[in-house]
């Protein structure tokens, strides 16, 4: 399977690279790559040489496999038992599931169907073991359909790599001189047993061969999906306010979760118009909860925003990441917890302003001030380390620093005097120049050294300002001078 | 006349005496870029872990830049909410105040907005007395008018002490601070120095040979 999302044109020779040991190396390529004879597993560079038009991306391995498990899920449209098999496969147990979409026949082009809709190429087979269906797969013929007596005919003119070896037992096969299944079947079974006695599974060809004509039971192991959690109600005529439905759909909701020991981060309220168009409205949390009050409250501003155009039939609040949540009792009095009472304020002023909005402000070790600290605002995540703190800092920093035109008597000393905002400050006394180099694996090329200068003015305020590179240090003209903070 | 008050260190809030009621006070920066009245409501704020909700508008974030948490110092916990209109900040700030886990409640608004009135005042005041969480509102280029604050102070930078090692650097900030109405105080005016190594806020000693004139009034406060 590959990912064919917003692919470029086919005729592009197109491949996927991964970080080798000696640079990078091919993952996975594109067909017209693969006609110009580009390898899987080979080097970029020694690919290049064949092929010079060669494209290159990064693969997304972390993204890929976290799709192949949703898939795993959506695959149980035609079946109830799926898994995943290695990075690209899908296994499902079909057995008697085939008659309900017209025979195998007509279920491996349902399949194929479906997953060309998602953007899916897929290549299908069905065997009674989940060898043969493997090796058809793979090395087979176009959806190939194998029936319980004919494994061994089928799998005999295949290659031996359709037995899910590791590479170095093809490469020893091969030099045996055993190049199809067909032939390492026709080998003595006591002689296969005694060379590879003590082989793992990945590198013994007669317990793949058993597992694949069905002498050795293979079970697949099937995983259970997240329990989804959902309220829903159904009205008799379309109506415009889902207002008075909404306490009991989270009474409804919360139930759900509490029977199941659960919380949620995210609720979804869906309107489904009698037009048929669907309007939903996004409500997180900044802590998993299954309060009903509190996630009524959520909605109380946003509902006006939800378009219930000529009216809307069925409501549904879908709860999102949902985890389990302990109930811990803090205190010995009983008192709810004091964590909750903040936790919900922050839910009420992210759904009433945005998560823009609500941020908390963390350390960072950079040198450059701006860059010292972040801004967060996941309040589930853990604050992060906070870095040991030294050199004085101001205790306000402007967002964007401001230009000042200063008066200096020595080109490298500190000012004199400068305007800022219009008003003329005269620098009584000073500390510095604290110099701080430009991040050179960050910034971009170019950018000047910055001299900092605590300085007070006649009134006593304490200012920090810098200037940006030196006279004549050859990044452009005469250097310019910022304020950038405030000083207690 | 005494002279205890010369030898009293730790420079005592007028608020703090007794047991300590949090309320709603108010501060008026001397020229609206100036840190120092930030500096001393920082220092003002009870030293707990709990975190500090702290509120700005538009252009207060815009005009006098965020709060620099390397400055401050990361011991702190702080939650930054940046809203547009001053209405939303007086609502954020009023249902904040609920929350009796907050260590501060500190708001920053630019100007004199219309909604920032009376009324809004006397609100946020008795929340903050009702929830014991110490509210304090930045004014920045406001005009004191009427208001329900409990303290209203007027807070600029003062020259700095001298430095102990370099005669051209500033040393330990000082503040001139004028409480020009209170509840529990009268009013009054100090300079004050603060050690930023130790979070202490000390009155300025007064020269010994200095004539004790207008400023006997206020230095009795203090010990108050």
């Amino acid at each position: 399977m590959e990912r064919q999302g917003n692919s470029p044109a086919d005729d592009i020779p197109l491949t996927l690279i991964v970080e080798g040991t000696h640079g990078p190396v091919i993952h996975a390529t594109n067909r017209t790559a693969r006609t110009m004879g580009v390898q899987i597993g080979a080097r970029v560079v020694d690919m290049r040489a064949i092929c010079p038009e060669l494209q290159t991306e990064y693969a997304d391995r972390e993204g890929d496999k976290a799709a192949l498990e949703r898939l795993v899920l959506w695959a149980r449209r035609w079946c109830p038992w799926t898994a995943s098999d290695g990075a690209d496969g899908l296994i499902l147990d079909t057995t008697g599931s085939a008659h309900l979409f017209g025979g195998e026949d007509a279920m491996l082009i349902e399949m194929e169907t479906q997953f060309s809709l998602l953007g899916l190429t897929s290549r299908l087979a069905i065997a009674p073991t989940q060898g043969a269906a493997w090796a058809l797969a793979r090395f087979g013929t176009v959806r190939s359909i194998c029936t319980e007596g004919e494994i061994a005919q089928r799998l005999s003119p295949l290659s031996v790599s359709g037995l899910r070896l590791s590479a170095e037992t093809v490469q020893l096969l091969h030099r045996l001189g055993l190049k199809t299944i067909g032939a390492l079947m026709n080998v003595p079974r006591l002689s296969l047993a005694r060379r590879f006695v003590k082989a793992a599974l990945t590198a013994n060809p007669l317990v793949r061969l058993d597992q694949a004509l069905g002498k050795l039971a293979e079970p697949v192991a099937s995983v259970e999906a997240k329990p989804r959690f959902s309220a829903q109600s159904r009205l008799p005529e379309p109506i415009f306010d889902p207002a008075p439905y909404l306490p009991q759909l989270c009474d409804n909701l919360c139930d759900a979760l509490q029977n199941a020991g659960m919380g949620c981060r995210y609720l979804n309220l869906t309107v489904y118009r009698t037009d048929g168009d669907v309007s939903h409205i996004d409500v997180a949390t900044a802590a998993s909860t299954r309060d009903p009050v509190h996630l009524h409250s959520l909605f109380r501003d946003k509902l006006e925003r939800i378009n219930s155009g000529f009216g809307f039939d069925l409501i549904t609040l879908t709860a999102g990441g949902v985890e389990a949540i302990q109930i811990v009792q803090t205190q010995l009095d009983g008192e709810a917890h004091s964590d909750l009472q903040l936790t919900q304020l922050l839910d009420r002023l992210t759904a009433k302003f945005g998560p823009r909005s609500v941020s908390y402000p963390v350390v960072y070790e950079s040198h450059v001030p701006e860059r010292a600290q972040r801004r967060i605002s996941n309040f589930g995540a853990p604050p992060p380390q906070t870095a040991e703190l030294i050199k004085e800092r101001p205790i306000r920093l402007l967002d964007i620093p401001e230009e000042v035109h200063v008066l200096y008597a020595v080109p490298e000393g500190p000012p004199a005097q400068f305007i800022w905002r219009r008003k003329t400050h005269r620098v009584t006394r000073y500390a510095g120049p604290e110099r701080i180099a430009p991040e050179w694996w960050k910034d971009r090329p170019g950018t000047r050294l910055r001299d900092y200068f605590k300085i007070e003015d006649q009134t006593g305020r304490r200012i920090w300002l810098y200037r940006e590179g030196l006279h004549e240090d050859g990044r452009g003209g005469d250097p310019r001078w910022f304020i950038h903070g405030m000083f207690a | 006349m005494e002279p205890i008050f010369l030898q009293k260190k730790k420079f005592s809030h007028p608020q703090q005496a007794g047991p300590v009621r949090h309320t709603l006070s108010e501060v008026f920066p001397e020229t609206a870029t100036d840190a120092a009245a930030l500096a001393y409501v920082l220092s003002c704020l009870p030293r707990t872990h709990a975190p500090i909700l702290w509120v700005q508008d538009h252009l207060s974030a815009r005009e006098t830049g965020r709060p620099y948490l390397a400055g401050i110092g990361a011991g702190r916990a702080i939650i930054t909410i940046n809203l547009s209109r001053p209405v939303d900040v007086l609502w954020t700030l009023e249902n904040s105040l609920r929350c009796h886990t907050l260590a501060a409640v500190i708001g920053e608004l630019w100007g004199d907005p219309n909604a920032v009135d009376f009324t809004a005042t006397k609100r946020l005041a008795l929340r903050s007395e009702a929830s014991n969480v110490p509210c304090w509102l930045i004014r920045h280029a406001a005009t004191p008018n009427l208001s329900a604050a409990r303290a209203r102070w007027r807070i600029g930078s003062a020259p700095s002490a001298l430095h102990p090692h370099d005669q051209q650097a500033p040393g330990m900030p000082r503040w001139s601070l004028d409480l020009f109405r209170a509840h529990h105080a009268r009013p009054a005016k100090w300079t004050v120095t603060y050690d930023r190594t130790t979070d202490c806020v000390d009155p300025l000693p007064l020269p010994r040979n200095r004539e004790v004139g207008a400023r006997d009034g206020t230095a009795r406060q203090l010990t108050g």
